[in-house]
């Protein structure tokens, strides 16, 4: 099945959002998907031919994302964060019950076609662990029973919400958005959850603020020191000896031994 | 000449490695200038011609100094460090750190490599296998489960991939993406799952393909052609140069019980670097197929071919010549210089005739003009003066397809990151071609026929105005464009570019030079020129030689046909290649005796009247000329006592036609001979031939409505009869295509019949950018080719939609 | 520290708890965008200089000086500029910069629009990583946002100034945090990461003069700009200036973010999150992500700060305090991130992509009490055999969690040969355990 014209137009479209066209396509593979409901040989070729790049190449970075799905999604993903942190906090135990309860493993779509459950790394929330996502939205602080119920809710049809989010939409509208087309749920959801908020809550609590802050006017600052701050690198070498990794030490001495 | 690059002073560093000190030149790595003082360290990912990744972290050397006072906290990879003035680098040799280093990385590269060594065709020869002998643990302390993959997968008809054992360095990607421009392979999948890999639907089809295997450092390529067939300490190897184009590659031979079972690169960094094409590789078993000849026939009074001695055949041979009466000579251009020059002295001393051409193949007055005039005993251009021009112009030449090395060379020179922009490549053609792209050139859009005007018009080009910096290449097919080569000699001159031609076979060039031309004696001695004949004839011992310009290979064959000529020898020669196919095959009918000089039977030796095995190049010693005017002489590899090299046949029946009072014997009956011969007589130091030059044509006019022009060339991979025998190697040649522009693609689809003066052809179709009235064709891969079953190059046909 | 600096210092978190804080109304009610005229009157390279000059270092976890990056851009180099946004967090541990874009992306934003200006960059790429989208969502409103106020396009402000901003999902790839894998991932390719030199300040995306930045350090840049230099160096240490996210994670009270001056102690941050989980105590944590190897119960005084976590063996990352009660097996954690880095390896170079998979078998086998003690020589081995000889910092990263925590808990992971298995009761370590079990 080749691609629509619609959806041909619109990878042309991404190709054209970047000084380099071959920069679309991280975001076009994601519109393949949005459209085809995986990684498919057609959307690999539509990539290769816009792009004028081979398919291998395409097919190179194609397989080197996880995001990036050879074998059809479900409606929802689902993914079951089981890095350390997560892991130790309940993620083993969400993952397990999960995979028990759809009858599925790891990356595998239930028979219905509704889920697909996959375990997956850390998602940058780990003061909401245990961590999992749906179509890559946040839900947190799950617990094997409120998991079973997410995906319960699901497959029922039932509205599921984001815990910092909008309402779930399918994979496939979620693909789209990464691809560069924003749907309207931006506006959806907090600005934070509550973990997000506990240091500023126990600022705002004992009147903890950043020097001057709570008096702060616009363009309020002070220009007088010309001196750099004791303690500011002036040199390159000094500031590879104040960072803390061997790495950039070694690409200071190489820039110099040019 | 001023071929040489401009020098300026290089500027060197001085390091200490493993305690000696060592100027190199700037930017040298640290890797290479250790080779400088006999270290090497070892390496994966590394190699010269590409650009460094290190990724295979094997060449981890301890840099105590790295020139400023300070050293690296952690060793560093060699292939991609640079050296700098005062820096200090420990190895292997002399640092535990290194050394440690190194042996980890070791360990860590075998660990999941399979231990399949005694199955392995590299094993023998594995730089992973000697270096993990030389730089490695003596044991594992790996206890664990090894990564698998299912055992070799094909990702070309020639090409395996046996995923286990890749180290993933990438040398092959990286050539085909750095050099070839076919990256049809590619790094799939990541982590410890990472692969080369193709696309499903898009194999590793590369003419180039067969360079990754030889630069694997493991066995995970491997070719259908070799895979399994001897083991490198069972093989004989020996140099030599590839006799498929006029490239003149370096090439190893491996043989093994008197059979060849494989050829690989040699490193010539002046001609093909470290690069040869799949031709030059896998096809060499035209030598070893069932019809190869390999005894002397002469054809019985009951009218049949029949086993003969050789002094039998010599003196039959002699006898059907001396009766025939006025004999001619076609020679082809396979021919080594050394053969090449015996039937140039045959023709002249013992038929008496300057009726000789090389040519099997279209040409012109213009052009035997030409190569007198401009080709012979010229060297103006060398393969690095293509990476040095500013602007390289092609005419008539498809690089890619016809000489790969010089396509190598000019993708490299465009991709050049030197100051100022690498070479542009500017081609004179009727579309894009695949090459052209990949090597970012531009195309002079040009219908067949209006090549001189195209020419011309490149004097004043606002956009492509040449200079001295230029090299103009022109194809042996602009022969037929009436006053394309004057064209290019005149854009030569008047803008002071350089100007090359470049034939497709390996002995075409050594012909010219030899004197395998009706105007032209050997050295470059116009046959017109009273001087130069003495010259010869004295040479030769003979008291003159023929005093006019001999008939071209067209006129051979016209003279054949209406009795003028009786006699002919042919070496070589395959009717289809020739101007007119079925004129030849008329002209070796009514020729009252043919000698046929070949190597395995064919139509031509089915007619003649005595028929002489030749050995092929692997059996005899000799020199091709490359395209630049470069000698290179090779060693006979194998011997067969059941043919000989065309010389000492041809002083055979010289022989004993001086036995019968015709002539003179040659002097020569070995190759040796030959050589010394042709050192003595040397090249001519007197005036050269003056081209008369040729108006430029006006271009077909196109008042044939509705018929195309008909554009063609030989594909690198075709029918050509030296490239028989190895499935897997024609399996990986481009599908024959029409090309036609896309409004008459999109009119007439995806398959149209072509039918010109000569047949009818049923073919796929692709669009390109050509002009709405041309047609491309491949020459050489369907039917009998292009000339035998469609038409003339530049010549109308018609294209219909097959479908219709 | 200046008398009326609080413990917790809220500057990029202040306005998170703002009615719909993500929205530019609510951003320039709080007086967003006005850092930007500020810097619109200032030179570009006063902008460069007040940066520098506030000693703000890298937030994305190695602390190299921003203003001195942003100084490398050759201004003579024709070329144009690129200002590429690292906002790929993906490091085990560390999340501050996906709250923070979810919550006030304008914040970002106006710094990319300053930052840009500094280095005279006229375009701008925000990379996120793909798994996030609510995130992605909100920072392509908020681009949109910007330009239909004026803050984004030509003339800026009518400074003059022209500014297009990209906002780039990426696929799932924690390589691609190391920034020249990123730039591979926004050109298109394979996130593997680039030879260097030459350096992305001199070629970079596109070979292109190019400044990669992680979100906070940009997002810091309108703060700086606005208050000024001193302001900011008035926070922190001798060193290590200003205020950063500190992102307490795992067996704590009150896991969340803190935003505090740089040098804060673990101990004061656990004492303001409700202390250990009831009944438990701290057994150990990582400073800055798993990359950053474990610390214990004897370093909670540690100055959080470059040096101070430098000078107790570990290194202060990304803030990424990920804490761990004496419920949890270190083998068993150690194993999980050996496995991430395993899974994450780019495969480019032979240590990282042949080394993790050995790692892990090595590793599996001890968790599950096979091998021998003899083992953990032999892990610590190949740990040398790999740090500092792989080709970015990955598995640098990779072999921290072992070798440190060899270091610290060699007797645990004999316990677990001698056991026969693990002897922690995983279920124990779950917030959803009962209360009070024990290991």
């Amino acid at each position: 099945m080749s691609l629509s014209e619609t959806t041909y137009g619109e990878l042309q479209e991404i190709a054209a959002r970047y000084p380099e066209a071959r920069s679309g396509l991280l975001p076009m593979l994601h519109l393949v998907q949005s459209s085809e409901g995986r990684v498919t040989p057609e959307g690999i070729e539509a990539c290769a031919e816009i792009l004028g790049i081979s398919a291998a190449d395409v097919s190179g970075v194609a397989t080197f994302y996880t995001m990036y799905k050879r074998r059809p999604v479900g409606d929802y993903h689902v993914g079951v964060c089981t890095n350390t942190l997560c892991a130790v906090m309940g993620g083993d135990l969400i993952f397990e019950r999960l995979k028990y309860h759809l009858g599925v493993g790891n990356d595998e779509t239930t028979d219905d076609g509704k889920i697909t459950l996959e375990h997956v790394e850390c998602n940058a929330a780990c003061d909401y662990a245990p961590v999992m996502m749906v179509n890559w939205e946040f839900m947190d602080n799950m617990d094997p029973d409120s998991a079973v119920r997410v995906v319960e809710d699901l497959r029922a049809g039932t509205e599921v919400r984001s815990t910092r989010g909008p309402r779930v939409v399918t994979w496939r509208e979620a693909e789209r958005v990464l691809a560069g087309f924003p749907d309207d749920l931006a506006d959806e959801g907090p600005a934070a959850g509550p973990a997000s908020l506990v240091g500023l809550g126990i600022a705002r609590e004992r009147g903890w603020t950043a020097p001057g802050l709570d008096t702060s006017s616009p363009g309020g600052s002070d220009d007088s020191t010309a001196e750099g701050a004791a303690g500011v690198p002036q040199t390159k070498q000094e500031a590879v000896e104040q960072a803390d990794t061997s790495r950039a030490e070694t690409e200071t001495q190489q820039e110099e031994g040019k | 000449m001023t071929t040489t690059p401009e020098k300026t002073g290089v500027d060197l560093v001085t390091v200490t490695i493993d305690g000696i000190q060592i100027s190199v030149p700037k930017d040298t790595l640290v890797i290479r200038a250790a080779e400088q003082v006999g270290v090497q360290i070892p390496r994966f990912c590394d190699h010269p011609l590409l650009e460094p990744v290190g990724a295979c972290r094997q060449c981890l050397v301890d840099i105590p100094d790295a020139g400023n006072g300070r050293g690296f906290p952690k060793p560093q990879a060699s292939c991609t460090l640079p050296v700098a003035e005062g820096m200090v680098v420990n190895t292997q040799a002399t640092s535990p750190v290194a050394d440690k280093a190194q042996q980890g990385i070791m360990e860590f590269l075998l660990i999941n490599h399979p231990l399949d060594c005694p199955v392995c065709d590299k094993g023998g020869e594995c730089p992973l296998q000697n270096q993990a002998m030389s730089n490695g643990r003596g044991e594992t302390r790996f206890e664990g489960v090894k990564r698998t993959y299912p055992k070799p997968i094909n990702i070309s008809a020639q090409v395996l991939l046996d995923r286990e054992r890749c180290v993933l360095c990438a040398r092959c990607t990286r050539f085909s993406e750095q050099v070839a421009g076919d990256p049809f392979i590619a790094l799939i999948e990541r982590g410890a799952l990472q692969q080369v890999g193709i696309y499903e639907n898009e194999p590793f089809e590369s003419y180039f393909s067969g360079n990754t295997i030889q630069i694997c450092p493991v066995g995970a390529l491997t070719s259908a052609d070799y895979r399994f067939r001897a083991r490198p300490f069972d093989l004989v190897s020996s140099p030599s140069v590839a006799e498929h184009d006029a490239c003149g590659s370096a090439i190893r031979v491996d043989h093994r019980r008197g059979k060849v079972v494989r050829r690989l690169a040699a490193n010539d960094p002046e001609v093909n670097e470290e690069w040869i094409t799949d031709k030059d590789r896998f096809a060499f078993h035209y030598a070893t197929q069932p019809e190869r000849l390999t005894y002397p026939q002469v054809r019985d009074e009951d009218g049949t071919l029949r086993p003969a001695s050789w002094p039998e055949a010599f003196a039959v041979a002699a006898r059907g010549l001396r009766a025939a009466g006025a004999s001619a000579v076609l020679t082809g251009g396979r021919v080594t210089a050394e053969d090449a020059y015996a039937y140039s002295k045959f023709a002249r001393v013992a038929l008496g005739t300057n009726d000789i051409d090389f040519r099997a193949r279209p040409l012109s007055a213009e052009e035997t003009s030409f190569l007198a005039a401009e080709v012979v005993l010229t060297n103006p251009v060398t393969y690095a003066d293509l990476e040095t021009a500013k602007t390289v112009v092609l005419a008539g030449l498809e690089p890619e397809d016809e000489a790969g090395m010089i396509f190598l060379r000019l993708r490299k020179a465009s991709k050049s990151a030197r100051p100022g922009g690498g070479t542009r490549v500017v081609s004179i053609a009727p579309y894009t071609s695949r090459g052209l792209a990949k090597m970012s050139g531009h195309l002079v859009r040009t219908a067949p026929g209006a090549e001189a005007a195209a020419i011309e018009g490149l004097v004043e080009h606002a956009e492509f105005g040449l200079d001295s910096t230029a090299v103009i290449l022109v194809g042996e097919r602009l022969a037929t464009v009436p006053g394309a080569l004057s064209a290019a000699a005149g854009l030569a001159r008047r803008t002071g570019a350089r100007l090359a031609w470049v034939p497709r076979r390996a002995g075409d060039r050594g012909a010219i030079e030899t004197g395998c031309l009706p105007n032209l004696l050997p050295g470059g001695r116009p046959v017109v020129d009273a001087a130069a004949r003495v010259d010869a004839a004295t040479a030769w011992g003979v008291d003159n030689l023929p005093e006019t310009a001999g008939r071209d290979a067209d006129a051979i064959v016209a003279a054949l046909v209406s009795g003028e000529l009786g006699g002919l020898v042919i070496g070589g020669v395959d009717p289809d290649d020739t101007s007119d196919p079925a004129a030849t095959r008329a002209a070796i009918e009514a020729a009252s005796f043919v000698v046929a000089l070949e190597l395995r039977e064919t139509e031509v030796t089915r007619a003649a009247d005595v028929v002489f095995p030749v050995a092929p190049v692997i059996d005899k010693a000799g020199m091709f000329v490359t395209w630049e005017g470069r000698p290179r002489t090779f060693e006979a590899i194998l011997s067969s006592p059941s043919s000989l090299p065309d010389l000492r046949i041809l002083a055979g029946i010289a022989e004993e036609l001086a036995q019968l009072g015709q002539g003179r014997p040659l002097g020569f009956r070995t190759v040796a001979e030959a050589q010394r011969e042709m050192s003595d007589i040397g090249p001519w130091d007197g005036a050269r031939a003056s081209l008369e030059g040729v108006e430029t044509g006006r271009p077909p006019s196109s008042s044939t409505e509705g018929t195309f022009a008909l554009a063609t060339w030989k594909q690198l991979v075709d029918n050509g009869s030296l490239q028989v025998g190895d499935k897997a190697y024609l399996a990986t040649g481009r599908a024959p295509v029409a090309r036609l522009s896309r409004a008459v693609y999109d009119a007439l689809g995806a398959t149209v019949t072509l039918t010109g003066d000569r047949g009818s052809v049923t073919i796929a179709a692709e669009p390109a950018d050509l002009d709405d009235d041309v047609v491309w064709v491949p020459a050489n891969s369907f039917g009998n080719g292009v000339l035998a079953d469609l038409a003339s190059p530049g010549s109308r046909v018609t294209v219909k939609g097959a479908e219709a | 520290m200046t008398a009326d600096m609080g413990t917790l210092t809220p500057v990029l978190t202040d306005n998170w708890a703002d009615d719909r804080a993500w929205t530019l109304a609510a951003y320039e009610a709080r007086g967003g965008y006005q850092a930007l005229d500020k810097a619109f009157g200032m030179d570009p390279a006063a902008v460069i200089e007040e940066v520098k000059e506030s000693g703000l270092r890298g937030r994305g976890g190695a602390g190299f000086p921003t203003g001195m990056k942003w100084g490398f851009i050759p201004q003579d180099n024709p070329k144009p500029k690129y200002l590429v946004v690292n906002a790929d967090e993906s490091e085990p541990g560390t999340c501050k910069d996906i709250p923070l874009m979810m919550a006030s992306p304008h914040t970002l934003v106006e710094g990319v629009i300053i930052s840009s200006y500094a280095i005279r960059a006229n375009t701008a790429f925000i990379y996120i990583r793909g798994e996030v989208l609510h995130v992605v969502r909100r920072v392509q409103r908020a681009v949109q946002e910007a330009y239909l106020a004026g803050h984004l396009g030509k003339d800026i402000h009518g400074s003059g100034f022209d500014l297009d901003v990209v906002v780039h999902a990426g696929a799932g790839a924690y390589i691609c945090g190391e920034e020249t894998a990123l730039l591979e991932g926004l050109e298109g390719r394979r996130g593997q990461p680039r030879l260097r030199p030459p350096f992305p300040a001199v070629a970079g995306l596109y070979s292109s003069p190019t400044v990669i930045n992680n979100v906070e350090s940009i997002a810091s840049v309108p703060s700086i700009i606005e208050h000024g230099h001193a302001w900011f160096a008035s926070m922190g240490t001798e060193k290590s200036k200003g205020y950063g996210i500190f992102s307490l994670s795992g067996h704590v009270q009150r896991p969340g973010q803190y935003e505090a001056p740089l040098g804060i102690t673990l101990r004061t941050l656990i004492d303001l999150a409700g202390g250990i989980r009831e009944g438990h105590e701290l057994k150990f944590w990582t400073p800055g992500g798993s990359s950053t190897p474990i610390l214990t119960a004897e370093h909670l005084d540690v100055p959080l700060d470059f040096e101070g976590v430098g000078a107790a063996g570990s290194m202060l990352g990304t803030r990424a305090l990920q804490i761990f009660d004496d419920t949890t097996c270190v083998v068993r954690a150690v194993l999980r991130w050996t496995e991430f880095y395993k899974h994450e390896s780019c495969g480019k170079c032979t240590p990282c992509r042949e080394g993790t998979w050995w790692l892990v078998q090595v590793l599996a086998g001890l968790e599950k009490g096979e091998g021998a003690e003899s083992d953990l020589d032999l892990l610590l081995d190949q740990c040398d055999n790999i740090m500092g000889r792989s080709f970015c910092a990955l598995a640098d990263g990779a072999v921290s969690p072992i070798s440190s925590s060899i270091k610290y808990f060699r007797d645990e992971y004999v316990a677990h040969l001698t056991h026969g298995g693990c002897p922690f009761d995983h279920a124990a370590s779950t917030v959803f355990a009962p209360a009070g079990a024990t290991a």
